[in-house]
């Protein structure tokens, strides 16, 4: 007890290296929490936008689809498919899909877009799609009335109450086409589906396209996104060969490579910002060697055994790591609150070239509280592991030469 | 009876052997009974210094043993040497040494701490001590408040504290003005006196050597004079008997 009672006080020697030794490990731990929340809100903020805003976690199509995405790969709704896939405790719910291409029209303008038969409600409880309206009222199930993704609805000049035209090819090379009146305006994170899509309830969809009870796909909503590849399996092995059971990370390859890619850029910055913060710690630790040598050989001299003394200057460096590890986890939550609430956005080319991508360049911190402790804990193990040079520097003290001024 | 503290047989130290040695002590033989007050002098470099950490086992000998209550401790590995020194040799350095951020008690105190002395037992021993250097008032001051003096008397009640065989000083009133030198060698005399406290100095100061009992010249590492002396302050107050 006398020992930290000791520690404590010496920390308070010299408060001015005490306080250049906690900074540095302060402002290292707030650089070090800026950095791994902003690329964990950069990936989680990416996949929100591209993967549960609408691709889902996981798909189930018919076996081929994702090879050749036509309708005529489509198939069969049934209430026994989407038993057995519920039957799953980590599946925590479904809905289903007919998507295809058309040739959208307004008055003067036409564009090709993505038209996405969908049942409303079950489609919010896993997209949160209402939550996009930004102008309108959502669909029902039986309405004969359309969603416009905004680029799309600003690029055909279209509003809420306007009529769109829709051409295209249905089932089996039928020929199908619509009118239909546009109920809501959606807006979209990732700029690629804004531009692009179109909802209208799954029965319209299946009565524009000549496909009655077909679907292309079912988009699952899972109860743990670290679980994705277990509980694709599990369903995989339910349903059989003749559906393809394909997560997200297969679905969007180019998506994963990219978080792959920036996350091992990521790691050279923080292992960069690791080097920082260990010639911020090491030099104060050498000053203080320096400042205290006479001291440690009159310890040693007077009787103080060399593993006390190394209890000694590591509990100093427990607590002076701890306080200054402590002060910037606190001091790192509210900064990392707010780069969440308020995001960093970037614009110009680095913005294009995002939005290229399918995503926007919005960049939140993540708020996850794990965070916090695991870079906390990396500091804080840095900081020990560099006290093993007080501690080489006592066991290798020599008492008569310490005490020569 | 005489009881032997310090039997150092034939003691050499050599310093760079292998380019030029220099021979801090050179077979020296010392023998120190229990209650000595003696002044190790001579000119700088003669050795005094090194035969001091020799004699308080904080450096070896390359040749010869020394016999503390008569444990040889050039046959002590260094950690023995560590704990032999905590509870038989207390030391006072030049420039007292104290830590800033212990009060002077605590300082004083602190071998205990060390020694795994009761609180019970380190308190009683600390209003003794600080009542025998006469500093009872200034037990929760910290160094920084004391003046030099004051500093090296709560280095000897740190030395003390341990009950040593003996206390090694180095220079102790190098860094004090005459008043707090003569009040110093007051308390160590008294000390000396009183508990039977053996204490060995190394000095050029004369105002040491006038109080030493015993008085052993060292020249180039060797013993040229080893003088048993009356004090002068002792002649000065008439306390000699022939």
């Amino acid at each position: 007890m006398w020992i930290i009672r000791l520690a404590w006080k010496n920390l308070w020697r010299n408060r001015s290296r005490t306080l250049i030794t906690v900074g540095a490990i302060f402002f290292a731990v707030i650089l070090s929490i800026a950095a791994e929340s902003l690329k964990t809100g950069i990936f989680d903020n990416l996949v929100k936008n591209v993967v549960s805003f609408y691709t889902g976690y996981i798909q189930i199509h018919k076996n081929g689809y994702q090879d050749e995405q036509i309708l005529d790969n489509s198939f069969s709704q049934a209430d026994d498919i989407e038993k057995k896939i519920l039957a799953n405790k980590n599946v925590t719910g479904l809905t289903p899909r007919l998507e295809s291409f058309a040739l959208a029209s307004s008055e003067n303008l036409s564009k090709g877009c993505m038209v996405v038969g969908i049942l409303p409600e079950n489609e919010n409880k896993i997209t949160s799609l209402k939550r996009k309206l930004v102008k309108g009222s959502y669909i029902e199930k039986t309405d004969q009335s359309v969603l416009l993704a905004q680029g799309l609805a600003e690029r055909l000049q279209l509003n809420v109450n306007d009529t769109i035209v829709l051409i295209g090819q249905g089932y089996h090379g039928s020929t199908a086409a619509g009118k239909y009146q546009v109920k809501g305006i959606l807006k979209f994170g990732s700029p690629q589906l804004n531009d692009k899509i179109l909802f209208m309830p799954l029965q319209t969809s299946q009565s524009f396209f000549s496909a009655d009870g077909m679907i292309t796909s079912y988009i699952l909503s899972i109860a743990e996104d670290t679980q994705l590849e277990p509980i694709a399996s599990a369903v995989r092995k339910t349903l059989g060969t003749n559906y393809e059971v394909m997560t997200w990370e297969a679905l969007l390859p180019e998506i994963k490579q990219h978080i792959a890619t920036d996350s091992n850029n990521m790691k050279v910055v923080q292992g960069i910002l690791y080097l920082l913060i260990c010639f911020g710690i090491f030099s104060t630790l050498i000053m203080m060697m320096i400042e205290r040598k006479f001291e440690m050989g009159m310890l040693v001299a007077i009787g103080m055994k060399k593993a006390k003394l190394i209890v000694l200057f590591i509990t100093e460096s427990v607590l002076t790591v701890l306080i200054g590890c402590i002060a910037g986890i606190m001091a790192s939550i509210p900064v990392i609150y707010f780069l969440n609430k308020h995001p960093i956005r970037i614009g110009g080319d680095t913005a294009k070239a995002y939005e290229r991508f399918g995503f926007e360049a919005v960049f939140p911190t993540s708020t996850d509280a794990s965070i916090f402790i695991r870079q906390g804990i990396v500091v804080f193990v840095i900081g020990l592991a560099l006290s093993l040079y007080p501690m080489i520097k006592i066991l290798q003290l020599n008492a008569v030469t310490a005490l020569r001024r | 009876m005489n009881t032997t503290v310090i039997d150092a047989h034939n003691i050499s130290k050599v310093y760079n052997p292998k380019t030029i040695p220099v021979h801090a002590v050179n077979e020296v033989h010392l023998h120190i009974n229990k209650g000595e007050f003696t002044a190790l002098v001579g000119p700088s470099g003669s050795g005094k210094t090194t035969l001091l950490n020799l004699i308080g086992g904080l450096d070896r000998p390359d040749k010869g043993n020394i016999f503390i209550n008569g444990t040889d401790i050039t046959k002590l590995t260094a950690g023995e040497l560590i704990s032999f020194r905590l509870h038989n040799i207390g030391f006072v350095f030049q420039s007292f040494n104290l830590i800033p951020v212990l009060t002077a008690k605590e300082n004083a105190e602190f071998i205990m701490l060390l020694q795994g002395v009761k609180r019970k037992e380190r308190e009683r021993r600390m209003m003794q001590l600080f009542k025998d250097i006469g500093l009872e008032d200034k037990m929760d001051v910290r160094p920084e408040k004391l003046s030099g003096g004051q500093q090296q008397r709560v280095a000897i009640a740190r030395a003390l504290a341990s009950k040593p065989q003996f206390i090694l000083a180095d220079e102790p009133t190098a860094n004090l003005d005459s008043a707090s030198a003569s009040n110093l060698l007051d308390n160590m005399a008294k000390l000396n006196k009183e508990e039977n406290m053996t204490f060995i100095f190394s000095t050029h100061d004369q105002r040491v050597i006038e109080r030493a009992r015993r008085v052993i010249t060292l020249v180039d590492g060797k013993i040229s004079s080893d003088t048993a002396v009356v004090p002068t302050t002792e002649i000065q107050t008439g306390q000699v008997t022939s």
